[in-house]
């Protein structure tokens, strides 16, 4: 899947994969695409959460070797 | 914190884990009062849920594992608020073992009863004559051989009553470290893969020179396995047969239709032959006000038939649908934590914390 942006939080604990991916989606445009890389296992119930909450949509999400990818779409 | 649910005292608690994460599991105290915002909702400032935040008792902000109550606590207190954030988070508090003393025994023994306050999980030690036996420890075994320690006592004998499906036994590895004999119900243990002394009906030892007994009773229904103790004529540990306030769930390890009968039998049958004065002590709680005014977790079994729901279903067949068809949710990765328990997987610590996570869910009501 193609993203307009890509951020790496791998090895970051919570909150800071949700305070880096929030920062990193009030730069992007509505329609737009975050990709993120977590591995903090909070993180698999807390992005979903926090995108629903802000009306975000999750595209696609994958795990593999211990990372967690999200695709996430602007409100 | 152990202290302020035991006495029950007041508490407003900020949770700032996900909603799923709340409704799921929580610190429970009877006069607690609670707010659940999520974390990720406030990135933006506290200032509109500062009206709901109490100024005039004490306010703890609880997170899963400490990082994000940090940074909202932090939020908090430079916007003039005194609060507290739980260290080590819901992780930690789901770990902490609270010794409490049930009563002495024949000889100057005593009985503690060691209470996992934010799981459910309820583990025993039996003291007498400079020998201890415990019975269902949880996976922290310094919790147990510090106090044994302390006790000046030596640890010679170690029980489960069941291959546990909610928690991480940490019996063999008490057992292993300090050369006591590691029993098991032989049911229970056929995919076990280390060796273990055989637990079957009768079994019983004498610990320290007041002998005092421990006997073991067969009483399967949670498992095939489960078996049960009496300790000095006095106390009755029923493991996760029956409960304060609920009975076991027959169904954990995939048999709930064969094993109800046996569940039945063991309510309605052996427990029936046993005096009334025994003191029933459970291997878990579900609830807080399952807890008596000392913190423990103990009631008469006289007053569990008059009361308990569970022992007071007269017809079979209504017994079979409500133990078989309205069962609560499974135990967070029970089936992987059995595997452990056989000692077919050793996981790491973070991870044995990540199947944890989450109430015990062993009973049926």
């Amino acid at each position: 899947m193609k993203s307009n942006l890509q951020l790496d939080a791998k090895g970051l604990s919570c909150p800071m994969p949700i305070v880096k991916t929030k920062k990193a989606i009030d730069t992007l445009a509505s329609g737009e695409i975050l990709e993120v890389q977590v591995t903090d296992k909070g993180s698999l119930a807390d992005i979903p959460a926090w995108a629903k909450a802000g009306g975000h949509a999750i595209l696609d999400k994958c795990e593999e070797a211990g990372v967690i990818t999200f695709f996430i779409q602007k409100a | 914190m152990a202290e302020k649910v035991i006495n029950n005292e007041e508490l407003f608690i900020l949770d700032v884990r996900n909603a799923d994460a709340f409704e799921d599991w929580k610190i429970d105290g009877r006069k607690f009062e609670y707010l659940n915002i999520p974390y990720f909702e406030l990135l933006d400032g506290v200032e509109d849920i500062l009206p709901k935040i109490p100024t005039d008792k004490d306010v703890l902000v609880v997170c899963a594992k400490e990082g994000s109550s940090m940074m909202v606590a932090e939020m908090l207190s430079e916007a003039g608020r005194t609060v507290a954030y739980l260290a080590g988070g819901m992780k930690t508090w789901s770990e902490y073992l609270e010794p409490i003393k049930v009563g002495d025994l024949t000889g100057g023994g005593e009985l503690y009863q060691f209470v996992r306050l934010g799981k459910g999980c309820l583990s025993y030690m039996v003291i007498s004559g400079g020998e201890a036996a415990i019975i269902d420890a949880v996976r922290f075994t310094d919790a147990f051989t510090s106090f044994a320690d302390d006790k000046n006592v030596k640890i010679k004998y170690v029980y489960d009553t069941h291959l546990h499906a909610d928690h991480i036994s940490g019996g063999r590895h008490i057992a292993a470290a300090t050369g006591a004999t590691y029993y098991l119900p032989p049911k229970d243990a056929e995919e076990v893969v280390f060796d273990y002394a055989p637990l079957i009906d009768g079994t019983t030892v004498q610990i320290g020179a007041s002998q005092i007994d421990v006997g073991a009773i067969y009483s399967p229904g949670h498992t095939i396995g489960s078996t049960s103790f009496v300790v000095d004529n006095k106390y009755l540990l029923t493991g996760d047969i029956l409960f304060i306030d609920s009975i076991g769930r027959p169904d954990l390890a995939g048999l709930a239709e064969d094993w109800v009968g046996d569940l039945r039998e063991t309510l309605y049958k052996r427990y029936r032959e046993l005096s009334d004065e025994l003191i029933v002590l459970p291997a878990h709680f579900m609830i807080i006000d399952e807890l008596n005014g000392d913190g423990t977790v103990a009631k008469r079994l006289g007053q569990l038939f008059a009361e308990n729901h569970g022992l007071n279903i007269k017809d079979g067949v209504n017994f079979r649908s409500i133990v078989t068809d309205h069962l609560p949710p499974q135990p967070n990765a029970y089936q992987e934590i059995r595997q452990v328990n056989m000692g077919k997987l050793t996981p790491a610590q973070d991870e044995q914390t990540e199947m944890e996570i989450g109430p015990n869910r062993c009973a049926v009501r």
